[in-house]
């Protein structure tokens, strides 16, 4: 195992560095020039000049880059053009309601695909596993702004139970405000998520249903459902567990579009804004951080995956889904 | 004393095609009956239907009744106390038969413990002694291993030691060589009739090859396009087949024995 | 003694041949349902009720007879926008998939024939690519030009061809370790000539079925990106964007809020079930294992 870890972080570093090169020259690739930003409409070449180089802008771009690497090694994200704030407490902040809403969405969305994936396949011949399997359906062609603007208009506009949106100024100081306030996004992402997740869960299960192993172990007097136990479990896991690390990684980067129906001032907003107003500290900041969130759960779901199956053994990266 | 009795035995699809038709057979306690016929004569439908677990949507008319028990028409919860019990089984291929993510000995402690009702260090010395009995060598380390790090020879070995941990008056053995090399073939047959020797146990062997049948078993019985062509003494139908199918398989097991026995003379 | 054995507590499979009528009931329903839509973006081309401009209905009516779901809160004609919004999700998914299908392709055919290190670049490459969700490339590249459905359609389309990319790349190195391959490659037969008479021929039936998917995806994709503003700029009536200038209206003027949203749905499922069909009749591999 410690041989495997070592490479496999060593292919964690690699891609952050390479992910990191390809952010930043893309970046520059944006038309348009940040020092506009900065200055009012009609700025003269001087001052335009000047702002270029309060922000750095006028350096050559592998001085430019070198600049980031250097201060992303000590745990800075740099500074906002347009606010000349520093960019990581702020990213900090935002990742206080963007975190607890993925992660949140995510546990809801499993609770709810397991067991519905599980019924769909089991009593897939009976009316209420066609039922879940056709919901699946539904659920995978639902965009989530959609279904969110709809959960908004029925449960707040109309019930006025939950907020329509909004975070609490002061954050998690009004915890009770704070967790109303994501119930609804919460909601939105696991029940898209989980429409996608419920098709992976039924196929393993199908699967599984259909394994030799299975079919061994009641032929020697196994009950159904402590086979299902003791071999269903394990081996439908397999391929789920990497699915889920794709789902959470789409997750944290998709809330981008539930965080704007909701206006929740998350890691997603703060992306759309900067690349708004092309402050590049700040859209490289999300994007990094979001990069090493994203490599960091692909790289958990590995080690997972190892562990729940030893024929990975030997192989870089986990099974594909 | 009857073990098992299968009477009129007809196996059908959900569309209606028939697979087993009318089949009828009796196997004593101890005795040994060899089932054989071409892939799709139905032998393998058989044994899943005397275990109660053919795939879903197939219909199945007639009596099974195993060691008393009827089996067509039972309850699963009935079902789960005859399996393993009164018949256990080995499959053919042994890679998919086994567990991929579970270690050998926890899948043979599994039965171990259900039927003899094993615990702790017991437990582990009767998976390290079942182990020794199917004559795999430094059982310790097998226990430890995961299906896919043995060979298809040492698989079977642990399938077998499975079925025989449930000490079953009954052992199926469904085409358990097929999926081997044909150097480990004839040693894994001498296993089986020396360890259910040793045990009086009743066999029901399945094979489509005449050759393998006969190491292992006394009487024979014929299977084409599911339904019985023949039967009787395994001696008997070689020197002498009746039916022109069963003429054919005597003709290509005999070319297989001469062609071992000339590996032998080797 | 006549009885049923069931193995489970399962119903009895449904046979074959009504297995198949519903097959071709699931590719009928998709048919249909995204054929709607095509046809609905195909009349927009040469007639809708009203133009694109025309505020001339009053603010925000309801459902009536002059305008058959009312009008936006400009004063357009809510069917009008819906015709031209099928018309830009439909030219999306199939700019989308055909960008996806030409490099996505070209790549995972490359990365097929790849050996050794390079092989693991590659996949590695697809692997991290395939980690951001479409919708996030989309934005950058979307800020990188300008919002146009142009933008919207290339990002989608280069997102997607990472997808594809790593399907073809498995497909084919399943195809290249067949022995009849081998057997073309030891006869002399180059290896153009082989990508094109052995292998395209035998991943096409799961490469078109993937395909249908991504459209699908395309257009849910493009309906986001104009939802933040990303996506076809005003006057065009992409769904997303209608989507979220009714999102302030939706208690008083439902319509406009729903019924993007309905056609969307239909769209996607219809193409969804279009794959779902297709899998089953032209993949003989999975037509057995699927239940």
């Amino acid at each position: 195992m410690a041989p495997y870890l070592l490479r496999r972080f060593a292919f964690l570093l690699v891609s952050l560095v390479l992910a990191s090169v390809v952010l930043f020259v893309l970046l520059r690739m944006l038309p348009g020039d940040p020092a506009n930003a900065l200055t009012s409409v009609g700025a003269s070449p001087e001052q335009i000049a000047a702002a270029r180089h309060s922000i750095g802008s006028d350096r050559p771009l592998p001085e430019q880059f070198t600049h980031w690497i250097g201060q992303l090694a000590t745990g800075d994200l740099g500074t906002s053009f347009v606010s000349s704030l520093p960019v990581g407490p702020e990213v900090g902040s935002r990742l206080n309601v963007t975190v607890p809403l993925t992660l949140a969405a995510f546990l809801l969305a499993v609770l709810i695909a397991v067991p519905a994936g599980f019924v769909a396949a089991y009593k897939r011949h009976t009316w209420y596993g066609a039922l879940l399997s056709g919901a699946s359906q539904l659920g995978i062609a639902v965009p989530v702004f959609w279904l969110g603007m709809i959960l908004v208009a029925v449960f707040a506009l109309n019930a006025g139970w939950l907020p329509a949106g909004g975070f609490p100024p002061d954050g998690w100081d009004q915890p009770g405000e704070a967790v109303r306030s994501l119930v609804l996004p919460v909601v939105t992402i696991a029940l898209v998520m989980s429409a996608s997740l419920i098709r992976y869960v039924r196929s393993a299960t199908l699967d599984v249903l259909g394994s030799d192993y299975l079919r061994t172990a009641r032929a020697l007097g196994s009950s159904f459902g402590r086979a299902m136990w003791r071999h269903g479990l394990r081996n439908a896991s397999v391929p789920v567990v990497s699915v889920l690390g794709i789902e959470l990684a789409s997750t944290l980067l998709g809330a981008v579009v539930v965080e704007s129906v909701y206006a929740l001032p998350g890691l997603g907003s703060m992306l759309a804004t900067g690349i708004a107003q092309h402050d590049y500290p700040v859209i490289q900041g999300v994007l990094f951080v979001s990069t090493l969130a994203v490599l960091l759960i692909g790289f958990a779901a590995d080690l997972v995956q190892r562990i729940i199956d030893p024929r990975l053994r030997g192989r870089l990266s986990g099974g594909a889904p | 004393m009857t073990l098992l009795d299968i009477h009129g035995l007809t196996i059908r699809t959900a569309d209606g095609h028939t697979l087993v038709d009318d089949l009828s057979l009796t196997v004593a306690g101890g005795e040994r009956l060899g089932l054989i016929g071409e892939s799709g004569s139905g032998k393998s439908l058989t044994t899943l239907a005397v275990l109660g677990l053919l795939p879903d949507g197939m219909t199945v008319t007639g009596s099974i009744g195993l060691a008393g028990t009827q089996i067509v028409g039972a309850r699963e919860k009935h079902l789960t106390r005859v399996r393993g019990r009164d018949a256990a089984i080995v499959f053919q291929e042994p890679l998919t038969a086994l567990d991929p993510l579970m270690r050998v000995g926890r899948q043979i402690a599994e039965p171990l413990a259900r039927r003899q009702g094993l615990k702790g260090t017991e437990l582990q010395r009767a998976v390290t002694r079942a182990l020794e009995q199917v004559r795999l060598p430094e059982p310790d380390r097998i226990a430890r291993a995961y299906p896919h790090e043995i060979s298809g020879g040492q698989r079977q070995r642990v399938a077998l030691a499975m079925a025989l941990a449930c000490e079953p008056k009954l052992l199926i053995a469904d085409e358990p060589t097929t999926a081997l090399d044909v150097s480990v073939q004839a040693e894994m047959l001498d296993l089986i009739d020396t360890l259910v020797r040793e045990r009086d146990m009743a066999v029901l062997f399945v094979s489509h090859d005449l050759a393998v049948v006969a190491r292992v078993t006394d009487r024979v019985l014929v299977m084409k396009d599911g339904r019985a062509v023949e039967e009787g003494d395994v001696r008997e139908i070689v020197r002498r087949p009746r039916e022109e199918y069963t003429r054919a398989l005597v003709g290509s097991a005999r070319r297989l024995e001469s062609a071992l026995d000339a590996r032998r003379a080797r | 003694m006549t009885q049923t054995l069931r193995t489970s507590s399962e119903a009895p499979q449904a046979a074959p041949a009504k297995r198949r009528g519903r097959r071709s009931a699931t590719l009928i329903t998709g048919c249909v349902l995204s054929g709607l839509i095509f046809l609905l973006a195909l009349v927009s081309l040469v007639w809708t009720p009203y133009a694109s401009d025309d505020t001339s209905g009053g603010r925000l009516t309801g459902p009536g007879a002059g305008h058959l779901l009312g009008t936006d809160k400009l004063g357009r004609d809510l069917f009008t926008q819906l015709m031209t919004g099928s018309r830009i999700a439909v030219e999306a998914g199939l700019g989308s998939v055909l960008i996806a299908a030409v490099a996505g392709v070209t790549l995972g055919v490359l990365a097929a024939f790849a050996q050794g290190w390079l092989d693991d670049t590659l996949s590695a490459f697809l692997d991290i690519l395939i980690a951001f969700p479409t919708l996030l490339l989309a934005m950058l590249i979307v800020a990188a030009r300008s919002a146009t459905l142009g933008s919207a359609v290339l990002a989608i389309g280069l997102a997607q061809s990472a997808v594809v990319a790593r399907v073809v790349r498995i497909l084919v190195k399943r195809v290249l370790a067949q022995d009849y391959i081998t057997a073309a490659r030891t006869s002399g037969t180059s290896w153009p000539w082989i990508v094109a008479g052995h292998v395209l021929p035998n991943i096409w039936p799961t490469l078109v079925v993937n395909l249908a998917l991504q459209f699908g995806l395309a257009v849910l994709a493009e309906a986001g990106l104009s939802y933040l503003g990303l996506g076809a700029p005003p006057p065009n009536a992409s769904w997303g964007r209608m989507l979220q200038e009714a999102q302030a209206t939706f208690t008083t003027a439902p319509a406009g809020a729903l019924a993007p949203g309905v056609l969307l749905v239909l769209l996607v499922i219809g193409v969804n079930l279009v794959a779902d069909g297709l899998r089953d009749t032209l993949d003989p591999a999975t037509r057995r294992r699927r239940s």
